[in-house]
């Protein structure tokens, strides 16, 4: 009876609950897979490095996917030689303001602030880079289904080619790029990958450790209820 | 607890070897705080290795580059320079670079890898200060008659010779520091990397 | 060696109480033998007290409470935390252990509080306990408040513009107070580094004296129990209580088994899931602060949730004042009431376990209440929403302002007199 009264007392929440529903695409798994981070970083480095700077990220961190220093500086460094640097950039920000409206934002943890109830970061960037469509009455002539009036352009547009916004709110490609659709979009989940990564690159890290503190918890808690069981014997 | 109470050895067993092992526990939780006041990696960025090009640094001329924050002093000495070291044998506390002022590759007479360039850290060994040059030989040098030519401390009066040794009986204990140093080339040096290739 | 051992003691013991108080509040302090699963969350809170300061101190070494913007354009504050994030050794854990432990701390401190209401230990003579213990969560909502701003995210900034711009609807001086306490016109730097001096240091030393006191207090009168009885009025030839036990090495020993496993939990979350669905770490404060954007949905971290849904209650506008005043005193007013527990509860016994079906049934429509309000609290406003609100606010006032007469109504059980 208690039980039943409690379920009561909370099933109407159900209908107070959330907001506008924004459907997003889940987002290809590529923790761990380090060609797949690699291919995104240098995805990364050659189409968003000149606009978005990920100024909290240092380069010879990179060495986390399976790259040497030599590496990293050979491909994936144009503009400064020292490879424990941040990945800034050149554009100045009262610049790139006047021209796109907006400053572009730093992108080093973007993967973790677009995360919402409705997807992962990771949901989000998918969805976003490979939802650009065709809009003159926008200034950049794009526009996007997940974030409306956006003031980026499709960066990625030779590859992807250009898509329409049809009936029914559906995308389809109006002039094919240099990708086929699935090469694009394991092109994106590659980028997102790696955009996953540079938002918290010592998460794998943290997760392979918090197996060994249980682990070691788990004997201190024998030890430590072995040790109240025996005090406690005295108690009645 | 009375005295003579007989121990439970059983007890006083699981308390030790809970004591240990909580014990051993802080120890490694106590690790990463103290690891965490270690330089970053911004100030290892920082202190990253620095790179000079000597191919415009004529003989008996000097540059000074920052590494570390620290004044690196790279002299192209000339042959009358070099000379003035066999002279200054006597003179100086530790002619022989006993002491590890500079890496086991600078332990030499010139205290250098290429004998003519001396690299040596523009800060004296006593207080901190940083010595001015004074190459000119003689009276003129303001220092003594037969002044060979070297560095001279203003802050307490240290001298050292042209390839960084301390003169005997002068404030500064030790000869001035060698960084480690490679050559990327005949006229390009790089500070803060070893022959090993290893960073300092 | 045991001989110097003693001699030395005995050294300390003449020009410090050190023996003495090891005696008083450990060895030879009596608590009641029966402390129940309700009674490990006072040490828990001391034990993320600790927790709290020490990772605090290291965090503080590489923080910079700075708003002016880097040569990228982003926050220094906000920037020096994804410093500690990457660039210092071991950053990310102590990081993820503050935040994890700044909403631990406020679970243990529910839990710990609704122990207190569930056995009375509150009643005489334990009411100042009581008080400093609401000091205690007045000086943790101050200090979770301050330290919030700290990130300098999205969420950090507009959360103190909405709490601030609070106060400036206070008749007369509300305006001038909120430009007093913001040091500027809007949330910026000024704001920041007080409420870095606030958090660091002052509200902590506060919160360290408070807890201090709470204790001796406690000390003074002995605990309480589960039963709600008082152990003391039955004492054996020597004066000991008969249903009591040395804290230390009864309760020591079984308080680390306590924080042991408190601990296990803390690891899951802090290893695994240390944002925590956006909970413990909100996504939109990943976001650096913005002035000039307005996050659509402005919501306070989970702990607040409940006084922020009963602000949000009142829209009407009572004798031509505000509703926003009037919300911020509902607010104020629903973490006030608890301070009167004491005199407001007048039943014959103590714990929940002898009161009569009234009391328990009030208890629990509390609890559930309290709980709604805490999730409509996280979500955005729609009058249907609101109206559940205000029926929650309603009873959650009731709860405290009606105890009074139906503590009286009801039909209690016989209290024992030995402990269960």
């Amino acid at each position: 009876m208690k039980k039943l009264l409690f379920v009561a007392l909370f099933a109407p929440l159900v209908a107070l609950a959330s907001g506008t529903e924004v459907h997003l695409d889940k987002a290809p798994d590529k923790a761990g897979d380090m060609a797949a981070l690699q291919n995104g970083a240098k995805v990364f480095v050659n189409y968003c490095l000149n606009c978005h700077s990920a100024s909290y990220m240092r380069y010879n961190r990179l060495r986390d996917l399976g790259l040497s220093e030599d590496q990293i500086r050979d491909n994936l460094m144009f503009t400064s030689d020292k490879v424990g640097e941040l990945m800034r950039i050149s554009m100045q920000r009262a610049e790139s303001k006047s021209w796109f409206g907006v400053a572009p934002p730093d992108l080093t943890i973007i993967a973790r602030a677009r995360a919402s109830e409705f997807g992962s970061g990771s949901d989000w960037l998918y969805t976003y880079l490979r939802g650009f469509y065709r809009d003159d009455k926008r200034p950049t002539g794009w526009n996007n289904v997940v974030f409306e009036n956006v003031g980026m352009p499709h960066a990625l547009w030779e590859l992807q080619g250009q898509q329409v916004m049809g009936e029914g709110h559906k995308l389809s490609i109006a002039k094919p790029g240099k990708l086929k659709p699935q090469e694009y979009d394991a092109l994106v989940a590659d980028l997102v990958g790696y955009l996953q990564y540079m938002a918290e690159p010592m998460a794998q890290t943290r997760k392979q450790l918090g197996v060994v503190v249980l682990l070691a918890l788990a004997v201190l808690f024998v030890l430590a209820y072995a040790l109240k069981r025996e005090f406690w014997k005295d108690v009645h | 607890m009375a005295l003579d109470d007989k121990v439970d050895c059983g007890r006083r067993r699981l308390i030790v070897a809970s004591a240990t092992v909580g014990g051993v526990a802080g120890i490694v939780a106590a690790v990463p705080f103290v690891a965490s006041m270690l330089p970053s990696e911004r100030a290892r960025s920082a202190g990253a290795p620095v790179e000079v090009d000597i191919s415009k640094l004529g003989p008996g001329e000097m540059l000074t580059v920052e590494w570390r924050g620290k004044p690196v002093w790279v002299i192209n000495r000339t042959k009358e320079m070099l000379e003035s070291l066999k002279k200054t044998d006597d003179k100086v506390s530790d002619p022989k670079s006993g002491k590890q002022m500079q890496p086991e590759y600078c332990r030499n007479e010139t205290r250098s890898i290429k004998p003519e360039i001396l690299v040596a850290v523009g800060i004296c060994t006593h207080l901190g200060c940083s010595p001015t040059e004074r190459f000119k030989t003689g009276a003129e040098s303001g220092i003594e008659a037969d002044w060979p030519g070297g560095f001279f401390c203003p802050c307490h009066g240290s001298t050292f010779d042209l390839a960084g040794r301390v003169y005997k009986g002068k404030p500064a204990p030790d000869n001035l520091e060698i960084p480690a140093h490679k050559y990327l080339g005949d006229t390009k040096i790089v500070i803060g990397i070893g022959q090993d290739g290893k960073e300092a | 060696m045991k001989a110097q051992m003693t001699a030395l003691l005995g050294w300390v013991d003449e020009r410090f109480p050190l023996t003495a108080n090891w005696k008083a509040h450990l060895s030879e302090y009596y608590a009641p033998k029966n402390f129940n699963f309700w009674y490990y969350f006072g040490s828990l809170a001391l034990l993320v007290l600790v927790l709290q300061i020490v990772t605090g101190i290291f965090l503080t070494m590489h923080y910079k409470p700075d708003a002016s913007l880097n040569a990228s354009g982003v926050p220094v504050a906000f920037a020096s935390v994804e410093y500690i994030m990457r660039d210092v050794p071991w950053g990310w854990m102590i990081r993820y252990m503050h935040s994890t432990g700044a909403s631990a701390f406020f679970l243990v401190v529910y839990l710990h509080m609704f122990r207190g209401l569930l056995y009375g230990s509150y009643r005489k003579p334990r009411e100042l306990i009581w008080l400093f213990g609401m000091f205690i969560f007045l000086a943790l909502m101050a200090e979770a408040f301050f330290g919030y701003l700290l990130p300098w995210g999205q969420m950090s900034f507009w959360g103190a513009q909405v709490i601030v711009n609070l106060f400036s609807a206070i008749p007369l001086i509300g305006p001038d107070l909120s430009l007093w306490l913001r040091g500027d016109f809007v949330v910026g730097d000024a704001t920041l580094n007080r409420f870095f001096a606030f958090h660091v240091i002052a509200v902590p030393l506060v919160l360290v004296g408070l807890v201090a006191a709470h204790i001796l207090a406690l000390h003074e009168v002995g605990s309480n129990n589960p039963d709600g009885i008082e152990i003391k009025k039955k004492k054996d030839a020597n004066g000991i209580p008969l249903d009591g036990i040395p804290f230390h090495p009864y309760y020591t020993v079984k308080d680390i088994v306590g924080s042991v496993v408190f601990l296990m939990v803390f690891t899951v979350i802090m290893f695994f899931m240390p944002e925590f669905g956006g909970y413990f770490l909100e996504y939109n404060n990943f976001f650096p602060a913005d002035p000039l954007v307005t996050p659509q949905h402005i919501a306070p971290v989970w702990y607040f949730t409940p006084y922020y849904s009963m602000l949000r209650s009142v829209t009407i506008n009572f004798f031509w004042i505000d509703a926003k005043f009037w919300g911020v005193v509902a607010m104020g007013g629903g973490v006030v009431i608890l301070l009167f527990l004491p005199w407001l509860d007048r039943s014959p016994v103590k714990s929940i376990r002898y009161k009569g079906p009234i009391f328990k049934g009030a208890v629990a429509l509390f609890v559930v209440c309290f709980l709604i309000l805490g999730y409509l609290g996280m979500l955005g406003v729609t009058p249907m929403r609101t109206l559940v609100a205000q029926v929650c606010t309603l009873v959650y006032f009731g709860f405290f302002l009606l105890m009074p007469i139906y503590s009286q109504l009801d039909r209690c059980k016989p209290e024992p007199d030995r402990v269960t």
